[in-house]
């Protein structure tokens, strides 16, 4: 779940207004788009690429590893199946506000077809200094800069302050994996820690959470495993009950969900817990002696 | 987006699970015409609210006199912060077993749960710990679906038929119970499916003493991110208790919520305005609200300050951007405007960083001469302390 220079990538969508912009973003910083795909405009070139009518014919064309998904919530379903079973690495889900039974589906497909989820609702994946996919800032050197702290969030715009704050202190990112603010996501936190810690790349981990769900309990879990360093910051203490605060999955129910149980699970873990996110340049410094 | 047991029940008899006959009222005159034409009846608060028979909103009245007067006393009644205004009567069934049912979506599993218990007629928390064995719980392959074969299979040999000196009189045969059962389950994941819920509960399913399933009760969630293709149930749901300007944000396509302090939060993304107003609350200040304007809704950043600055309690008011997918330039464009427009008296401090951020500091220097807060504490710090 590390993008490289190497993957060549396909935009579903690619032509609307945001593909369209954040395609030209994407090329411009270094992502190797091989083309796009929209069945209405096939056949047609589109920022000097290819649009091809389906994720398969691309395959069989130029072919692709990553797919990334510029595609409203109602069509999301269809089209990452047709990049899955085009036989997509990776699948960015970018699209928010798709019905929940959709993502379960779309996730058993991936899972079948060996394709790896991520989002939905992510911001996307970025490796500073190769390349990125989706809709961060990458291009902003005070928030995406190369280093050795692999980020993982579950808020695009949170996750981008602590990128900035992280630079601001000298640290750059190995890599920044957003997984998304749905409830149910095809690639996980912990999954993402464990990619980190698998990551020679990698010399320490933070961690962006947020309240409601499970995900940061199940990932205080492995954290506790891990051998390099993992600080979290976890928004929505200030948060009230029973109202979702944005996100889908930003949702505390009764007892579930809540602040107070994700960040003592994480201190549990051995995991520093910071109170605000301009913490998180000291946290590193401190943890990993820099 | 809940629906309340009088908009759930119908969708079940719909789908082929039997309810109880049953009126809608909002009066003890129509409580007392409906007893009269069900007979022994219960009358019950219909409300988006758990724990009513706690709370006394369930009545039962053997007469239309009794159902009146207990109409009366229901309709007088607050239920967790909801006046009840209205009363679904409905005809008493003789119950001789109450069972669990439900569906829904599980986010660990990333699929679809069926949970059946022979422990109802309690909270499902509470009967799984009386006895865990009596929950049965499938995880579904989305793409397999679940039928007779996996219901049958869930259910696995447990005896559901009516209790020993009924069957004995031979109404029900030890099995029969637990096909009418498996029957129920599928008829519930179809109903699941079709109509997108995110939880559908059937507590309790009742096994009557003639051998009949009657969903007694029903919670029903409906996904909101499927409200556009199911416009036949979305306008039966219960609308969500919102405030005046809860409600204009909404109407605006904001996402809006009113807190109880006095600094305005104004920023870009979920998270990031959450942790916008952690921090205000962290430095030692109390958030008036949640107001994001992230994903699509970055341009509509115009309408979101008319909305913060809407709310009589704001004394000062923070504006956190950190854009990604959100340009900085174009929301604060829409703030610059807006203030030119509105001149506000209140003071505002900005903190602005990541894509289209050049633009928006020159922006912010040209039209109001101001001067971005390089970190976000700074201008939550400056805000709190104008507030006060």
């Amino acid at each position: 779940m590390i993008v490289r220079a190497a993957d060549r990538v396909l935009v579903q969508g690619i032509t609307g207004t945001q593909g369209t912009f954040w395609s030209q973003q994407m090329i411009a910083y270094g992502t190797r788009i091989i083309g796009g795909v929209n069945p209405k405009k096939a056949g047609a070139e589109h920022l000097g690429l290819p649009v091809y009518a389906s994720a398969a014919e691309a395959a069989n064309d130029r072919g692709f590893e990553v797919a990334v998904m510029f595609v409203p919530p109602m069509a999301a379903r269809a089209a990452a199946l047709d990049a899955i079973e085009a036989g997509a690495k990776l699948l960015v889900v970018l699209t928010e506000h798709i019905p929940a039974q959709d993502v379960m589906e779309l996730i058993a497909a991936a899972k079948a077809g060996g394709t790896r989820v991520i989002g939905p609702n992510t911001a996307g994946l970025v490796t500073p200094g190769e390349c990125f996919v989706g809709i961060m800032p990458a291009f902003n050197a005070k928030v995406h800069r190369p280093g050795r702290i692999g980020v993982i969030s579950r808020s695009g715009s949170l996750g981008a302050l602590i990128c900035l704050n992280l630079v601001r202190a000298g640290f750059g990112q190995s890599a920044y994996i957003g997984v998304g603010g749905d409830p149910i996501l095809g690639t996980t936190t912990r999954d993402a820690l464990r990619a980190f810690e698998d990551d020679a790349g990698t010399d320490g981990v933070m961690m962006v959470g947020e309240i409601g769900g499970t995900a940061e309990e199940d990932a205080a879990e492995y954290a506790a495993t891990m051998k390099k360093p993992v600080i979290a910051y976890i928004a929505g203490a200030a948060a009230p009950e029973g109202r979702r605060m944005g996100h889908a999955g930003a949702i505390v129910m009764g007892d579930k969900g809540t602040y107070r149980s994700k960040r003592a699970a994480l201190e549990r873990a051995g995991v520093r817990v910071l109170d605000a996110p301009t913490e998180a340049g000291a946290a590193f410094t401190k943890a990993l002696g820099a | 987006m809940n629906f309340e047991e009088h908009a759930a029940k119908p969708l079940l008899d719909a789908a082929g699970i039997a309810v109880p006959k049953s009126r809608l009222v909002t009066s003890a005159e129509e409580a007392s015409s409906a007893a009269a034409e069900l007979g022994a009846c219960v009358v019950k608060a219909q409300v988006p609210a758990g724990k009513r028979g706690k709370a006394g909103g369930i009545r039962m009245a053997d007469t239309a006199d009794e159902a009146a007067k207990a109409a009366r006393a229901i309709l007088a009644m607050e239920i967790g912060g909801h006046r009840v205004e209205r009363l679904l009567v409905e005809e008493r069934i003789p119950i001789a077993r109450e069972f669990y049912a439900a569906v829904l979506n599980d986010a660990s599993a990333k699929s679809p749960v069926v949970l059946f218990s022979t422990l109802g007629g309690m909270d499902i928390e509470d009967a799984a710990a009386k006895d865990p064995r009596a929950l049965s719980r499938c995880v579904v392959d989305i793409r397999e679906g679940f039928g007779h074969r996996e219901a049958e299979e869930m259910l696995g040999g447990r005896d559901l038929g009516l209790p020993s000196p009924k069957r004995s009189i031979g109404f029900a045969q030890a099995g029969d119970g637990a096909k009418d059962v498996a029957k129920t389950l599928v008829a519930l994941y179809r109903l699941y499916r079709q109509r997108d819920a995110e939880l559908i509960e059937i507590n309790p399913l009742a096994l009557t003493e003639d051998g009949r399933l009657v969903a007694l009760d029903c919670k029903f969630t409906l996904d909101d991110a499927a409200i556009p293709r199911q416009p036949g149930i979305a306008a039966l749901g219960a609308r969500e208790r919102l405030s005046a300007l809860e409600a204009r944000g909404r109407e605006l396509g904001l996402q809006y919520i009113e807190l109880d302090g006095d600094v305005g939060v104004l920023a870009n993304g979920a998270g990031l305005t959450m942790a916008t107003m952690d921090a205000v609350r962290h430095l030692g200040g109390r958030p008036a609200n949640f107001l994001e304007v992230g994903g699509q809704a970055y341009t509509l950043t115009k309408s979101a300050l008319e909305l913060a600055l809407a709310n009589p309690r704001v004394k000062s008011l923070v504006v956190n951007f950190c854009g990604a997918f959100a340009r900085t330039d174009v929301m604060t464009e829409g703030v610059v405007t807006a203030w030119e427009e509105l001149k506000p008296t209140i003071p505002v401090f900005f903190s602005i960083h990541g894509t289209g951020e050049e633009e928006a500091v020159e922006l912010l220097r040209a039209r109001l001469g101001m001067e971005p807060f390089d970190l976000m504490d700074d201008a939550i710090s400056a805000a709190i302390e104008a507030a006060r």
